[in-house]
């Protein structure tokens, strides 16, 4: 047998794959180990959400984009608030934009948690995943607390979020950030320096700026080659602007510096979270202050038929029941929801209850289209809404940034070894609900 | 073919060797998790060390079917993967269980459309239905619990 | 606030390589987006809107100094000419443009389903597409050799093209 006569066979890393990543083709063609060429095939999550958009209303629409970038499921919402609001011309007060803000970040920082847990637990090290994981789990109870759902949280509404600040959130916040803190030291500790780590995501999975932008790709990916374009500084939306942070940005565009990249962020996105703590307005204080009643107290006296008694107290509802605060909602009754008060207490609150929540009334957003971006954990997380005055979108398209490094991985691979390919993988952060919709 | 299949009846000494084989397998299960979507969040967070399913016996996932007795079904199955999910299933060896994760593999969940299989059991017979979008790891111990008293019960015939 | 959105442009899909190459020899260096509308139900015509997002981007220091949003119309049986050359990822964008709405782009290799399975007919996100139709789930490949790695087989090239 004539040895010199190199042959190339075909690999299949199949889509199902021992990785948390989900579930993506990569169909190599290999040389020994090196791999002279890479086909990747995705759709294997495809769940149509482009098309659900099109029949369901503009509120509806939000638990949909949760399960877009299923990790920081919080930014998906905030992206697409944020577009519809784009295209109403609908402002939300300032303590809604800080709630936001905080929302966010800390979807930020469970994502790029869950993407160094997971690569450095295909690397082999078992203990940085539960250190992690377990430093997730702290902001997830937190995110639990805020939303009422640990990952698919379905927070944000047109014109403002589902309900204010549970009591405390700013302590139980700051300890679970201590947490975070800490668990991030120690996986510093455990990977940065360490032998076995840098050996492998040293040097692989290596992209130059040039192709990094002839693929489209922001994020991490390109911060890692050295541009420093984050869409929270080039594009500030919500109150980003008032924030002091830093723009981490490594110089080779290897899977060492995007590792960095991720782990310096998440340190950055605690200062933001800790400066939003300590900037965000106080809540309601639109009303005039009344004495508090319950507001089943209130409802006793509507049916024995003491109006006038009515208008003289405020109910007394709980902070995080849905549409309570006049802070966190914008103030156009055509698209938020009326205030508690003014739903259960006359009938032109609870008419505009009625209309906003009914099928097919709704909140109408005129004709127009728009795109708006914002800075998901992977990169320009983008929506164009196109609307025909109906009560929910005409198409809604999600640009969603991990597409446009997915594509670049077939180039980034050609010339790698296998071994390589796994921790270039576990950093491109492929998030399959994002990548196929 | 299963273990008790291959002892003559007994009588007496059969049950106390398939309740034997029942304990030994609900406390042993080697898990294939076939994760997709976003319920591997959740499986992620019942893995690891705050729930942890470990101390149920459940703790080691093996990456490989040939390997693993449970069928782990985590997140969407959309018709491109459904060919790959019941050659998984295939290629596991028996005794074997199916677990559905989540909503979107009991009945398909909210994604009733062109590309989204209403329930795995249309494709692979399964054992246990966690219910949740996603469920809470509560729920998914729950389940597990409810999955080994299945295995306790039933043992290794028919799977 | 319109920054992000950039000013819009409707080229011809006829001309669209000229002006997108023109466009990317002024500057705009990065292809944002690439997605498609599907206006049948409205009446309109042409019946499709392709936008093409570009970017131009400073690589020094990531500064974004100006976006373009290009609207090019197709009609009942689109074909538009492809900016691979131009732009690599157009490569996917285009694959999932024809995969959704049926919109063809030529001078490039065959284009493929992105994000639907092969046999897979028709082009969901077009308006005259039910929601609910599903078609029959797929089964292995026949004339699989027994231990060959997957269904689906592609063919890579070395090149890597």
């Amino acid at each position: 047998m004539n040895i010199s006569n190199r042959k190339t066979y075909m690999l299949n890393m199949g889509p199902a794959h021992p990785s948390m990543h989900g579930v993506v083709r990569l169909v190599l063609e290999l040389d020994g180990e090196r791999i002279m060429a890479c086909e990747t095939e995705i759709g294997y999550l495809h769940r149509a959400f482009e098309k659900h958009a099109e029949s369901e209303t503009w509120n509806n629409v939000v638990p949909w984009t949760d399960r877009l970038n299923y990790v920081s499921p919080l930014i998906n919402n905030v992206g697409y608030a944020l577009v519809v609001e784009k295209l109403a011309g609908i402002t939300v007060p300032e303590r809604g934009q800080y709630i936001r803000v905080i929302a966010c970040e800390i979807s930020r920082v469970t994502d790029h948690l869950t993407c160094i847990a997971a690569t450095a637990m295909e690397l082999g090290s078992l203990t940085v995943f539960l250190y992690l994981i377990k430093a997730r789990e702290c902001l997830y109870q937190r995110v639990d607390e805020l939303t009422g759902a640990r990952i698919t949280t379905s927070f944000t509404r047109v014109g403002g979020v589902k309900a204010d600040l549970p009591a405390g959130f700013a302590e139980k916040c700051a300890a679970a950030f201590a947490e975070v803190r800490t668990a991030i030291c120690e996986a510093d500790q455990l990977l940065t320096r360490n032998r076995i780590f840098m050996d492998r995501v040293e040097g692989t999975g290596v992209i130059s700026k040039e192709d990094a932008v002839a693929y489209g790709i922001t994020g991490p990916f390109l911060r890692s080659t050295g541009v420093p374009y984050d869409v929270r500084r080039a594009h500030p939306y919500l109150v980003y602007d008032r924030f002091d942070f830093v723009i981490p940005v490594g110089s080779t565009g290897d899977n060492y510096d995007r590792y960095l990249c991720r782990l310096a962020e998440i340190e950055q996105s605690l200062c933001i979270l800790e400066q939003a703590f300590a900037q965000i307005p106080d809540g309601d204080h639109s009303l005039e202050p009344r004495e508090m009643k319950h507001a089943y107290e209130l409802q006793d006296m509507g049916k024995r038929g003491d109006t006038e008694l009515i208008e003289r107290y405020a109910a007394k509802v709980d902070q995080t029941l849905e549409g309570m605060a006049a802070a966190i909602r914008a103030p156009n009754r055509w698209a938020t929801l009326p205030a508690k008060e003014q739903t259960y207490t006359n009938i032109e609150g609870l008419m505009n209850h009625f209309e906003l929540v009914m099928w097919s009334w709704g909140i109408k957003i005129p004709v127009g289209e728009t795109y708006s971006a914002v800075e998901g954990a992977n990169g320009e997380l983008g929506f164009h809404a196109v609307s025909d005055g109906a009560d929910g979108p005409y198409r809604l398209r999600c640009r969603p940034p991990c597409l446009f490094t997915m594509a670049a991985l077939s180039k980034i691979l050609i010339g790698a070894q296998i071994a390589d390919i796994v921790p270039t993988f576990g950093s491109v952060n492929m998030i399959a609900g994002e990548l196929d919709r | 073919m299963p273990l008790e299949a291959s002892i003559p009846p007994a009588g007496a000494m059969t049950t106390r060797i398939e309740a034997a084989l029942g304990w030994a397998r609900k406390y042993s299960i080697f898990q294939y998790p076939f994760v997709t979507a976003c319920c591997g969040m959740e499986y992620m967070s019942a893995a690891a060390s705050h729930y942890d399913m470990d101390r149920f016996g459940a703790g080691f996932p093996r990456f490989s079917p040939r390997q693993a007795d449970c069928l782990l079904v985590v997140g969407t199955i959309s018709h491109k993967i459904a060919p790959v999910l019941r050659r998984i299933y295939e290629q596991m060896p028996r005794p074997k269980w199916v677990v559905a994760f989540g909503v979107c593999t009991c009945t398909g969940g909210f994604y009733n459309d062109y590309s989204t299989v209403q329930g795995i059991d249309t494709i692979v017979p399964v054992d246990l239905y966690i219910p949740g979008c996603p469920p809470r790891p509560e729920t998914v111990l729950q389940g597990l619990t409810l999955l080994q008293e299945k295995i306790q019960k039933i043992g290794g015939r028919n799977r | 606030m319109n920054a992000i959105q950039g000013e819009r442009r409707d080229i011809s899909s006829e001309r669209n390589h000229e002006e997108l190459s023109s466009l990317k020899a002024e500057g705009y260096n990065m292809l944002v987006d690439l997605t498609c509308v599907d206006y049948c139900a409205q009446g309109r015509s042409p019946r499709f809107d392709v936008i093409y997002r570009l970017m131009k981007f400073d690589l020094a220091d990531g500064k974004d100094l100006g976006r373009l949003e290009i609207h090019c119309g197709a009609g009942e049986e689109p074909v538009l000419r492809s900016v691979r050359d131009l732009w690599p990822v157009a490569d996917w964008l285009e694959r999932e443009v024809w995969d959704m709405f049926g919109v063809k782009f030529y001078d490039r290799p065959d284009i493929k389903r992105l994000l639907m399975y092969e046999e897979f007919v028709g082009h969901p996100l077009r308006k005259d597409y039910p929601i609910l139709k599903r078609q029959p789930l797929i089964g292995p490949k026949d004339g699989a050799k027994a231990d060959s790695p997957s269904f689906n087989i592609l063919k890579p090239t070395v090149t890597g093209e």
